[in-house]
């Protein structure tokens, strides 16, 4: 027989046709999966009923092991244990501190090799497999096979993070409906989506990070104003603080690792007891150590331990300097992280802020029940309207002259969005304008992708430059560019529309970032080429017009040196010497001197002509 | 005749309505579809529908239009644990024979 669940009223779905979905918190040190049952956002526990698996996979000789029991290989079998993997997806071997990793990392072309005794794995597949592990429990969970997930990253990720992510995902077979920010994920849990607008402080501190965000939400629409935070700064950290108090006293050197290990155990005890009690004594004895007799209290922890809270309450400063906001702009404080149960913790960021804070949500368990519900509404499971809550991935812009782009959206904007620039016309009299649509962090348009091309006809005829053409883009959450083009004196207007994130190759998107970033010199050479090339055509075609009025001001060997000077710059625009067009560009303009003042006094004497003093308005 | 809850099922559903934040009740109805004909629907309900017949079972009110009641007239619901799996299960008497997966059935 099977179990139902209660559906929203009308989206009750038919037998087979359950839109099962998830929200991952794909985390450095834990993962959680969580999803929607009967209207509550619920984490999805393991046979264990633990609801926290630690990312954590180990390549082992006999198979590979993901999670608590990749944990227990942590310290039998470290070569091949793989922990903290986030911090690898999307990076390059530069860019990242090998010793931090207890197996051995490689670089490979641009990205990272990981050395097993099973062979060479590389980030991506590692955090497929904790994926999976998580997949495989939610199906068995929820009976059924989910339909698609919302996976959380940290708002600071870029796009080759990002795309990371989307690829492990792919290749644990799990369809991604979203990827959205973790800060944006715990404001949602708290509901802050559907009542508030205002700026929100997100302080996640982690087993082993912490991040600080700054959100504005408006109308539905998060949007990142500032991140900050400290990659190396965790509850291990206040661990080691206790750590060190247990052991201060102690003359003697700690004799083995299973002798520090439970030193260090007791020390994450004494720890969490002093979020319920104001003090916690410690009776024991080690062997090899002698007796360990002693109390700790909050204020003393808190003194201890003060370094660190302070460095977070820096950090929350410096975000809030980014964002160019005070405490006082801020309407909300929302705990992320096991960390955040500590009083001290709470106690120094609600003096900070001086608000009470939003912490009643299993801290731990916020981000995953965020993107829990995300994935729901994004199922297509309740009556809410969709959350937008996308960015894109890569810039899109036009072709303007000498094959450069000017770029419209800049990466990374958030979804939906709509940007517009006004454009010209190049030649006197153009009618027609082609309105050449591309995506890429390039500032050529031959290295970029192209995503289509449409004509702007019926530009009523004017001299170059005058007439006015706005080009809007506009790209919807699903990521759907529309792109008008609107003449505004005539208000003609012509539009097309595209799909640019699904017409890229994931692979192929890693590629062009990378060579962004690779090519920026080259680039800034070729845009300045380029613009030089089309102010010297721009100056060809003027004096070409020009002679073709005003021939009758020079004699026939001022007009030669002329036509000889545009055919020496005609030749060097064929060819790529910026400095020879920049010369003969120079000489032009010299050659023609004389002409541009001749033609001025004709103007002015044909304006004087058969006008008598009396009607000239001076 | 009537549409009960037993309590364990009554309890899940209170405290679900009480997590969603508005509701009076639930909505049990059967569609037909399905590999055997009919199917359940198990929704929430923010209004009492004027020709529904409304129940109340444990204190959680349940709305059933007449149609339906045909099919389901007599049936407990209750919340079952199936391995790692949890939810609600029609116990209903109607019922000649179900489907495999259980989710359509026919009288």
């Amino acid at each position: 027989m099977a179990l139902l669940q209660i559906s929203e009223p009308g989206k009750g779905t038919l037998p087979h046709e359950h839109r099962l979905s998830v929200g991952i918190d794909l985390g450095t040190t834990n993962s959680l999966i969580a999803s929607v049952i009967s209207g509550k956002a619920t984490i999805l526990e393991d046979t264990s009923q633990t609801p926290i698996m630690p990312s954590i996979v180990h390549y082992g000789e006999q198979g590979i092991l993901v999670g608590h029991e990749a944990e227990k290989m942590q310290l039998l079998d470290p070569k091949n244990t793989v922990a903290s993997v986030k911090r690898l997806m999307g990076k390059d071997i530069k860019d990242i501190n090998p010793n931090d990793f207890t197996v051995q990392l490689g670089g490979g072309d641009g990205t990272i090799s990981i050395h097993t005794q099973q062979g060479i794995k590389n980030p991506v597949e590692t955090s497929a497999l904790i994926l999976k592990n998580l997949k495989e429990l939610s199906e068995k969970r929820l009976g059924g096979e989910i339909i698609g997930a919302v996976i959380t990253v940290p708002a600071y990720f870029d796009d080759a993070q990002r795309q990371a992510t989307k690829d492990a995902a792919k290749i644990a077979g799990i369809n991604v409906l979203r990827l959205i920010n973790e800060p944006t994920a715990a404001a949602v849990a708290y509901g802050l989506d559907k009542k508030v607008e205002g700026n929100f402080v997100i302080y996640d501190l982690g087993g082993g990070t912490f991040d600080i965000s700054i959100l504005r939400l408006e109308k539905g629409l998060f949007e990142v104003l500032a991140t900050h935070g400290d990659s190396a700064l965790g509850g291990d950290d206040f661990d080691h603080i206790v750590e060190q108090w247990v052991t201060e006293d102690l003359n003697a050197e700690i004799p083995d690792i299973k002798t520090k290990q439970l030193i260090k155990n007791l020390s994450r005890k004494i720890k969490e007891g002093l979020t319920e009690k104001d003090e916690i004594s410690v009776d024991e004895t080690f062997a090899g150590l002698g007796a360990i007799k002693k109390t700790l209290s909050r204020e003393k922890f808190a003194s201890l331990s003060a370094g660190l809270t302070n460095k977070t309450i820096a950090c929350i400063k410096q975000a809030l300097h980014d964002a160019n906001l005070t405490t006082n702009d801020i309407t909300g404080v929302v705990m992320v992280g096991g960390s955040t149960r500590m009083p001290i913790i709470q106690l120094a960021v609600e003096k900070f802020i001086g608000m009470p804070l939003l912490n009643n949500i299993n801290p731990d368990e916020v981000v995953a029940l965020g993107a829990a519900e995300q994935a729901n509404i994004l199922a297509g499971n309740t009556n809410d309207e969709l959350l937008l809550l996308d960015v894109i991935p890569l810039s899109l812009g036009i072709e303007t002259m000498g094959d450069i782009v000017e770029r419209i959206i800049p990466r990374n904007s958030t979804l939906p969005v709509a940007m517009g620039q006004e454009f010209t016309t190049y030649q006197d009299g153009q009618t027609g304008m082609v309105i050449h649509v591309v995506q890429g962090e390039r500032d050529l348009v031959k290295d970029c992708r192209s995503l289509g091309k449409f004509t702007l006809k019926g530009i009523p005829p004017m001299v170059a430059g005058a007439a006015k053409i706005r080009v809007t883009f506009q790209v919807d959450t699903d990521g759907l560019l529309s792109v008008k083009a609107k003449e505004l004196s005539t208000g003609i207007e012509s539009s097309i529309e595209v799909k640019p994130s699904y017409g890229l190759e994931d692979k192929h998107i890693q590629q062009m970032l990378e060579s962004s970033f690779s090519s920026a010199e080259e680039d800034k050479e070729s845009r300045a080429l380029a613009e030089i090339k089309v102010d010297g055509k721009q100056i060809i075609a003027m004096i070409e017009s020009a002679l073709e009025q005003d021939k009758n001001l020079l004699n026939q060997d001022e007009v030669n040196h002329i036509y000889a000077m545009v055919h020496e710059l005609t030749k060097a625009l064929a060819a790529s010497d910026r400095a020879l067009i920049e010369e003969k560009t120079k000489l032009l303009n010299e050659a023609t001197a004389t002409f541009a003042a001749r033609r001025m006094d004709n103007s002015i004497s044909k304006a004087l002509t058969g006008k008598t003093i009396n009607t000239l308005e001076f | 005749m009537a549409i009960t809850l037993t309590k364990k099922a009554a309890e899940r559903v209170e405290k679900y309505l009480e997590s969603r934040g508005k509701g009076v009740g639930l909505k049990l109805a059967v569609k037909t579809t399905g590999c055997s004909g009919m199917a359940y629907v198990l929704e929430f309900s923010d209004e009492i529908p004027a020709e529904d017949q409304v129940f109340e079972s444990h204190g959680i009110k349940i709305m059933v239009d007449p149609k339906s009641l045909i099919y389901i007239d007599g049936t407990e619901l209750d919340f079952a644990k199936e391995g790692l799996n949890e939810g609600f299960q029609f116990n209903n008497p109607n019922v000649k024979d179900s489907c495999g997966c259980g989710e359509s059935f026919t009288v």
